[in-house]
């Protein structure tokens, strides 16, 4: 079976874009579309690997990886953070709150799916 | 195929127009003093998320723009700046700087490079008015990263001796020694020892906890940097001890940052040794019963503000292609359900029947259906409203005048064809009023009145139509001057007869322009004859109050849907016709003494003290030579655009019903005096009666001579 | 049918498949590639104001079709439609139109060498709509273009 990875994003053209790149590598390819909508397709789904960015309406990216590391069920799974923010100060927020690795946006398609590997089993 | 990334670009530009349309109302909200907390996040949001998106496709231009934006919007939300109408005044004009940079990114045409930059500079004002250092963008050069793992070691091949002592965080962010030591095997050969000395007893051991070190010998020829890629999510959720075969210096900080921008690095290293939190092994798992929400606190928590928030969680979004074929659909099965009546009542079946009484009870839920699918494609007229204070202060810069915009009934809703093509009109009626509409500031002053002008904007329903109205509180029309001018082009008779509002909606005929010189605002633009003309294709109307002194007011008028249509059915000369439910006022029964020849082909209907000039139809449309005795007809009191009013004659009626409105024009050409066309219980084609054309047409017949005459085709 | 139809349609080396219908006593034929669907005469909703050739509309699956009678068009005797009569759609630019013609005669394959071109000789209508003669079998058939079939916009009327 293919590894599936959930992606959590409010813009609909990041969305696309991430769907585009994980579909053509060969990856299972969920989406939400903020913080809330992801833990939401968590009650159902179980990825492989998440893929959130920061700034959301609803739920961010913060309130959303300390969800799912909360979450007893969800905690193991690989959180990556890609976002535009350069702010150290938000990147160890993203990380205190859990996450697993980070990527500065824009990202490169390879680097993201090599990222992606690197972290799902 | 298509281009998966041109259709990603185009999402990307449908998504700015939104992201501009909610960073303008959330500014303005701002202005006005009416945000909330989410409304300034809001606001970051919107650009931030162009900003993203913009970097995907290299949007260079746009990503600096927006990134100078971003930062003192983020200013702004932390509090280091204040939100002052000067500040907010910079943000505004810095929305309408990213608009123009979206559509030229879009449409691949250059920018105002100086207004840009000036823009730039005007944040930097702020910025450093702003007290509070701002902490660096901190970009890192991008060659220099790459530059500086290349020096390392290249030709070594004996092992590498790594030390790897995770910590229970590793394994909390979901990072697993396993996959890690994966990695190492694809850089070499690997000689892995593991170290189990801290491990405690049993009755101590925290499940969660991290006791092993790793010693890994690593026979490879790579360089460190590939190493430590390896460790790149891990290295400060670990002890990493990486010796090289050859004891070289230690690289510090981690950053791989690649073509365009692109950066990847692992988390600073730990500034102290405060020992991380670790509440996952204190707290007991909750019950897995429990549904997440309560389960959760946070969420919650957020699931709580959300709803109070919007009830954004309850749309979908839906391709409006499937939309437009199930309305299609539903057209069909009105069709269809009205020729199932039509057979089963020439079918001779009584009324109280089951089989006529199920049929009208299907009737009723194909009505419902049809009702609610067009409700599906209901749409606020906030987007085409956002739209409007950017125009205003545009039109006032050009103008030297000071405009403000008030709107009213953002959420009215209409069928989004209707939306999608109410934008030009109102946009011109916005330009006029405030071009020719409102005196400049002086005048305003002089005359007492507020120095500001005030053009409002208003949706409202009334009886099943949306109007929009657009007024201003400026000098009024000059009625001299409009009346000088029709006369001068020929439009009227220098002895005319007008009253004060036939004279103010002289400004809808072709050719006109009532600003003393030709301005700049209005001579880009058409003429109010051309948004009429634009109006009523869309079976709208358009006409104008004015008050000397006071103001005037444009009043549009436009159906809610263009996909559906209330309809009295009517024949003419064996010809089945309809007409608009809502231009009919009354139907009468002609009495010849109420019936006055004005010539020999126009006849007036003397009507409660008032005379109206009468149409046949079937003559008008030119089914029959001959005309109709008006005692033989029966009479329909319709009316038109600006409430002008005339009778039109046809055989007979033939009840009410709703009608699925088909375009003449989608196979055909427009054809005077005829709206559309739709398709009736019968199979067969039924054309629409263009109202406000007949009503024209017999003003104009009637020796009026001002209004269009209709277009007669060879 | 003709014997000369290609398992292939797809046009090898200029040749065309084109569609030859009857309008009073001559033929004519357009492009294959150009005709929807070919269905049997209905009553037309007259439109006032338009020129005679336009029949008036009929309810094709809900879209309304103007309805083009070729024999006026193309300046023949008229005769009132019958059940026996037949309408081409054909779609012509963004817009679909019904022909309104005698009979459906054949289908062909032409070679665009095989086409002659009309004679300098002809009416105006003719150079209107003529675009080649075609001789099939002792029979002459003309090519007709459709780009004139409709009225103009009003504008231009």
């Amino acid at each position: 079976m293919s590894t599936t990875v959930l992606t959590v994003d409010d813009s609909r053209a990041m969305r696309d874009m991430l769907r585009h790149s994980l579909a053509a590598a060969g990856f299972r390819v969920i989406q939400a579309e903020d913080g809330l909508h992801g833990l939401e397709m968590l009650e159902s789904e179980r990825p492989d690997v998440i893929v959130t960015d920061i700034n959301m309406p609803r739920m961010d990216g913060f309130g959303f990886i300390e969800a799912v590391r909360r979450d007893d069920q969800r905690k193991a799974v690989p959180v990556l953070v890609l976002t535009t923010e350069v702010d150290v100060e938000k990147k160890n927020r993203a990380r205190a709150a859990g996450a697993t690795g980070w990527i500065v946006k824009p990202f490169d398609p390879v680097k993201l799916i090599e990222a992606i590997r690197r972290v799902s089993a | 195929m298509e281009d998966p990334m041109a259709a990603i670009r185009e999402t990307f530009f449908q998504e700015c127009d939104e992201q501009l349309a909610e960073l303008e109302t959330g500014l303005i909200a701002m202005e006005n003093g009416t945000a909330e907390t989410e409304t300034v996040n809001a606001v970051f949001r919107a650009v931030h998320s162009m900003k993203g998106g913009a970097g995907i496709f290299a949007l260079d231009a746009l990503v600096r723009f927006a990134h100078v934006f971003e930062t003192a919007l983020d200013k702004v939300r932390s509090g280091t700046l204040a939100a002052t109408p000067a500040v907010l005044g910079v943000f505004l004009r810095a929305a309408d700087v990213l608009a123009d940079l979206v559509h030229a990114a879009r449409e691949n045409t250059s920018v105002d490079n100086a207004r840009t930059a000036t823009m730039v500079a005007e944040f930097d004002k702020i910025n450093n008015d702003c007290e509070t250092p701002s902490p660096a963008p901190a970009k890192t050069a991008p060659a220099a990263g790459s530059g500086l793992f290349e020096a390392a070691l290249e030709e070594q091949n004996s092992a590498w001796e790594i030390s790897f002592t995770p910590r229970a965080e590793l394994y909390a962010k979901a990072n697993e020694t396993a996959i890690i030591l994966r990695e190492l095997r694809r850089l070499g050969e690997i000689d892995v020892r593991l170290d189990a000395s801290c491990l405690p007893e049993l009755s101590e051991l925290d499940p969660e906890g991290a006791y092993l070190t790793w010693h890994i010998k690593l026979t490879s020829d790579c360089d460190e940097a590939a190493i430590r890629h390896v460790f790149e999510f891990v290295e400060d959720d670990c002890v990493l001890l990486i010796t090289p075969p050859e004891p070289q210096g230690f690289v510090p900080g981690t950053v791989i940052t690649g073509d365009n921008g692109f950066k990847f690095e692992f988390f600073p290293p730990p500034e102290d040794e405060e020992p991380a939190p670790e509440p996952e092994a204190a707290v007991p798992p909750p019950p897995r019963e429990a549904p997440a929400a309560a389960k959760n606190p946070a969420v919650e928590v957020m699931a709580a503000k959300a709803e109070s928030a919007a009830a954004v969680s309850a749309t979908i979004r839906v391709d409006l292609d499937r939309v437009d074929r199930m309305i299609d659909l539903v057209g069909e099965l009105v069709i269809n359900e009205a020729m199932l009546s039509q057979r089963v009542l020439e079918a001779g079946i009584a009324r109280a029947s089951g089989v006529a009484m199920a049929l009208e009870e299907l009737e009723h839920l194909t009505r419902e259906i049809q009702d609610s699918v067009m409700a599906i494609r209901a749409q606020p007229v906030r987007s085409v409203f956002q739209r409007m204070p950017r125009l205003v202060r545009e039109v006032a810069a050009q103008t030297h005048k000071q405009v403000r915009l008030v709107t009213e009934g953002e959420g009215t809703e209409v069928d989004k064809t209707v939306i999608e093509r109410i934008a030009d009109p109102l946009t011109h009626m916005i330009r006029n009023a405030i071009d020719h509409g409102l005196e400049s500031t002086e005048r305003r002053i002089e005359i007492g009145k507020p120095a500001e002008g005030t053009v409002k904007l208003i949706a409202l329903h009334r009886s099943g139509r949306i109007v929009l109205e657009v007024s201003d509180d400026g000098a009024g029309i000059n009625r001299a001057r409009v009346r000088e001018k029709a006369v001068e082009n020929g439009v009227i008779a220098a002895d005319a007869q007008l009253s004060d509002d036939e004279i103010d909606n002289l400004i809808f005929l072709p050719g006109f322009s009532t600003a003393a010189k030709v301005s700049d605002i209005s001579g880009r633009g058409v003429g109010m004859d051309v948004v009429r003309q634009s109006v009523a294709a869309l079976g709208g109307r358009i006409s104008i109050t004015s008050r000397p002194g006071l103001g005037s007011t444009f009043t549009l008028s436009l159906p809610l849907t263009l996909a559906v249509l209330d309809g009295m059915v009517v024949s003419a000369h064996g010809h089945t016709l309809i007409i608009p439910l809502s231009a009919i006022v009354e139907t009468l029964k002609p009495r010849a003494q109420d019936v006055f020849p004005l010539d020999h082909e126009i006849n007036v209907l003397a009507l409660r003290g008032g005379y109206v000039p009468m149409v046949d139809i079937a003559n008008s449309l030119c089914y029959s030579e001959s005309f109709i005795e008006p005692e033989q007809s029966v009479a329909l009191l319709v009316e038109g655009e600006g409430g002008v009013r005339a009778v039109l004659l046809v055989d007979a009626i033939h009840g009410q019903r709703q009608v699925v409105i088909k375009s003449l024009e989608a196979n055909y050409r427009a054809v005077p005096g005829i709206g559309a066309a739709t398709v009736m219980g019968d199979g067969r084609v039924a054309l629409i009666l263009d109202v406000d054309a007949m009503v024209r047409n017999a003003r104009s017949d009637a020796g009026r001579g001002a209004e269009l005459a209709v277009t007669e085709a060879v | 049918m003709s014997a000369t139809i290609q398992a292939d349609p797809a046009n090898q080396a200029g040749n065309r498949e084109l569609i030859a219908f009857r309008v009073g006593r001559q033929e004519f034929c357009i492009n294959v590639m150009m005709v929807r669907e070919i269905r049997g005469w209905t009553a037309a909703t007259r439109l006032p104001r338009s020129p005679r050739y336009v029949r008036g509309v009929i309810n094709l699956r809900g879209a309304v079709l103007p309805i083009v009678d070729l024999a006026i068009r193309l300046g023949l005797p008229a005769s009132e439609p019958t059940a026996r009569n037949v309408i081409i759609v054909v779609q012509i630019g963004q817009q679909q139109v019904g022909l309104l013609v005698d009979a459906v005669s054949d289908i062909l394959t032409a070679s665009n060498a095989s086409i002659q071109p009309s004679p300098d000789v002809t009416s105006e209508l003719v150079k209107t709509f003529v675009k080649g003669l075609l001789p099939v079998d002792g029979r002459m058939i003309s090519l007709i273009s459709l780009d004139n079939a409709l009225p103009r916009e009003l504008e231009a009327a």
